[in-house]
């Protein structure tokens, strides 16, 4: 039985459907990421857990109870809003202990416990200022104390960490991580980065215009997109449109009359599909040497790697290279792309459509 | 910086026109009132060129003038609590409305506005009169007939429906300035709608709250119309009163210095209360 589970779910505003049938199960302690692109429904999503936006349809139960109905005060859950929505009368510490007041703890342990979220969030200087004296980064960050502080069941964070530069926020997934490890905290993380979804979460759900189109494990995610939309969404790749070509046991994809080889799968010849392949399963070779000839049209410097575009006859292709201190070749050099076969994805179109 | 030697005509011609308005309609003839309120009057040959404090005298140890003024400061405090009680709620229920229904009800809340107060005031006086509509309504429910108009009753009645939009709309103002998510925090995090709203919303209201009693409790201190024509002539308050000094007694330096006076308690009172809630919630807000 799952701890947290959406049956159906749909949310409409007027006409337009924010979120349409929605169906999701949640193991009591699992980190659950929801990623997509801008206004695809997410933070209604949440809402709808949270108890502030009615569903329109559908069924949501924690740890097997009914909770469609029940008033946000009562489901007991910690929630991170985008917009933080602190207290603007209220000191940072008032704000974090502000929960715990309506839970009645006593006074000496609210003082404990608040002095421990702030110092967790690393705030603790700033306990007796108010918000509107604090930055972006560090409101967020009082936002995340006053959820964690109340220890709940079930924490739901919108996109909790995006106003935070890149140690902090790599600190901060570190602190969400340990928690939910330590006290089994469900946490379900709306996110619209990719890489913290994949790096921090045990399941990702993508999200596109109101439907959940898939719900996986980040390297299967990454490794398998059920469409070109994730496998583009979630990190990059090279899409490329072609027809499909069966030949007896061997199959290919034909682009603009080259053909390249792909394993064999159970879709018609002459089907329109489309190829994907990540730029890090593209090796550089000699010119001649590989499956495809090119040059080098432009390379990026990325620090651990380089990125370089080359203009092949399918078209241009993203690779890139693992940065081994060496001179990389020049832009304009004509090189050989060499792949396994095996990492190129070939997707249906009318999968793509779907 | 070369502004500050020289003279730059542009600022000063701009507030030039203002200035001149404020001057001409506000300050002159105000200088004049005082200026009145000190001359001698003689009832016989009327206002004398010598100057006394007899008239600032007689109003401040009179018992009639004093019971004026603490009826029209009690009556203004009542209308302004009233209006507090009632137009808080209202505009927060106005605010959480969904838009077909909040633009038809801000309009019934605005609109009277748009008819002459002494026209509204002849409707209260018909309906509260002793045979008025109040009235049937009580003796059809079997209660004796209540005496209701002639009364200060009538008078806070009248005066709290024509003072509700200042009241609603500055804090409605504030309520719109308002994240509805940080309610829903206070939801989240275990607080019922009503601990909500008083821990979380309320505080955030209180600019707004304070506006809104400032200018009701003003233009209450200050109402003519509503006193004159639901007072009747016996109960009277610092503007009714004025206005008897200046047309019915033609003792018009007493009537100029009840008019300093009345303008000067307005004034400290809401200097004092301005202080004591702003200070306090601009701490808070910022
Ligand atoms: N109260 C509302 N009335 C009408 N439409 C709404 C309302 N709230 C949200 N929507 C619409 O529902 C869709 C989903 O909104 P939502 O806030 O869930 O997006 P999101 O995935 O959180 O986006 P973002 O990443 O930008 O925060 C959007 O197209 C939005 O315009
Ligand atoms: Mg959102």
């Amino acid at each position: 039985m799952a701890f947290l589970t959406l049956e159906g779910v749909s949310k409409e505003f007027g006409t337009f459907t924010a979120v349409r049938d929605v169906d999701l199960k949640i193991d009591k302690g699992e980190f659950v990421s929801l990623l997509g692109p801008s206004g695809c429904g997410k933070t209604t999503t949440l809402q709808m857990i949270a108890g502030l936006v009615e569903p329109t349809q559908g069924r949501i139960s924690l740890d097997g109870r009914d909770i469609t109905h029940e008033k946000p005060n009562r489901r007991g859950l910690g929630v991170v809003f985008q917009s933080y929505a602190l207290f603007p009368h209220m000191t940072v510490a008032q704000n974090v202990a502000f929960g715990l007041e309506m839970r009645r703890v006593p006074q000496a342990e609210r003082t404990k416990r608040v002095r421990e979220a702030l110092s967790l969030v690393q705030l603790s200087s700033f306990a007796d200022r108010y918000p509107r004296q604090l930055s972006g980064g560090q409101r967020q960050r009082v936002a995340i104390a006053r959820a964690l502080v109340i220890a709940p069941p079930v924490l739901l964070l919108d996109e909790p960490l995006s106003n935070l530069d890149a140690k902090l926020r790599e600190e901060m997934q570190f602190e969400l991580r340990r928690i939910q490890r330590k006290v089994g905290t469900t946490t379900i993380m709306v996110t619209h980065d990719q890489a913290e979804a994949l790096s921090i979460s045990d399941r990702v759900v993508v999200m596109e215009g109101g439907c959940m189109t898939q719900v996986d494990a980040p390297y299967r995610l990454y490794e398998q997109p059920s469409n070109a939309f994730i496998s583009s969404f979630v990190g990059k790749t090279n899409l490329l449109a072609g027809t499909w070509r069966r030949n007896g046991a061997s199959s290919a994809v034909d682009i603009g009359g080259v053909l390249l080889e792909a394993t064999a799968k159970d879709i018609p010849a002459a089907t329109p599909v489309t190829l994907s392949i990540r730029p890090e399963k593209i090796l550089l070779r000699e010119a001649g040497t590989g499956r495809l000839d090119g040059r080098i049209a432009s390379r990026f410097f990325l620090g651990s790697q380089w990125l370089f575009t080359v203009d092949t006859p399918v078209g241009i292709v993203t690779v890139s290279a693992p940065n081994q201190g060496g001179e990389p070749p020049e832009e304009g050099s004509a090189v050989g792309l060499d792949w396994s076969p095996a990492n190129l994805r070939v997707i249906a179109d009318t999968a793509v459509a779907a | 910086m070369t502004a500050r030697s020289s003279f730059v005509p542009a600022p000063w011609l701009l507030a030039g026109p203002g200035t001149l308005f404020f001057v001409g309609l506000v300050l002159l003839p105000l200088a004049l009132t005082v200026i009145l309120s000190f001359h001698a009057y003689d009832h016989s040959s009327g206002i004398q060129n010598t100057f006394t404090l007899s008239h600032y005298v007689a109003v401040v140890t009179d018992e009639y003038y004093l019971s004026i003024f603490w009826r029209t400061l009690r009556i203004a405090a009542l209308t302004t609590l009233i209006c507090a009680a009632i137009g808080v709620p209202e505009a927060y229920i106005l605010s959480r409305m969904r838009d077909p229904w909040r633009s038809i009800f801000l309009l019934v809340i605005i609109g009277p506005l748009l008819v002459s107060v002494v026209v509204r005031t002849f409707g209260w006086s018909m309906l509260l009169g002793s045979q008025g509509l109040v009235n049937q309504a009580l003796e059809l429910f079997g209660f004796p007939a209540a005496k209701i108009l002639y009364t200060e009753t009538a008078i806070v009645i009248a005066l709290v429906h024509v003072m509700l939009p200042f009241m609603v709309i500055p804090v409605w103002t504030a309520l719109q300035k308002l994240d509805p998510m940080v309610e829903a925090a206070a939801w989240t995090l275990g607080a019922s709608r009503f601990t909500a709203l008083r821990r979380v919303v309320m505080p955030q209201v209180t600019l707004g709250m304070l506006s809104g009693s400032l200018i009701v409790f003003g233009l209450s201190a200050s109402a003519f119309a509503v006193p004159a024509l639901l007072g009747g002539r016996r109960l009277k308050m610092a503007a009714t009163l004025v206005y008897d000094e200046y047309l019915h007694e033609l003792n018009w330096p007493l009537g100029a210095s009840i008019a300093i006076i009345v303008l000067v308690a307005n004034l400290c009172i809401m200097l004092a209360y301005n202080r004591l809630v702003e200070t306090r919630a601009r701490r808070t807000l910022g």
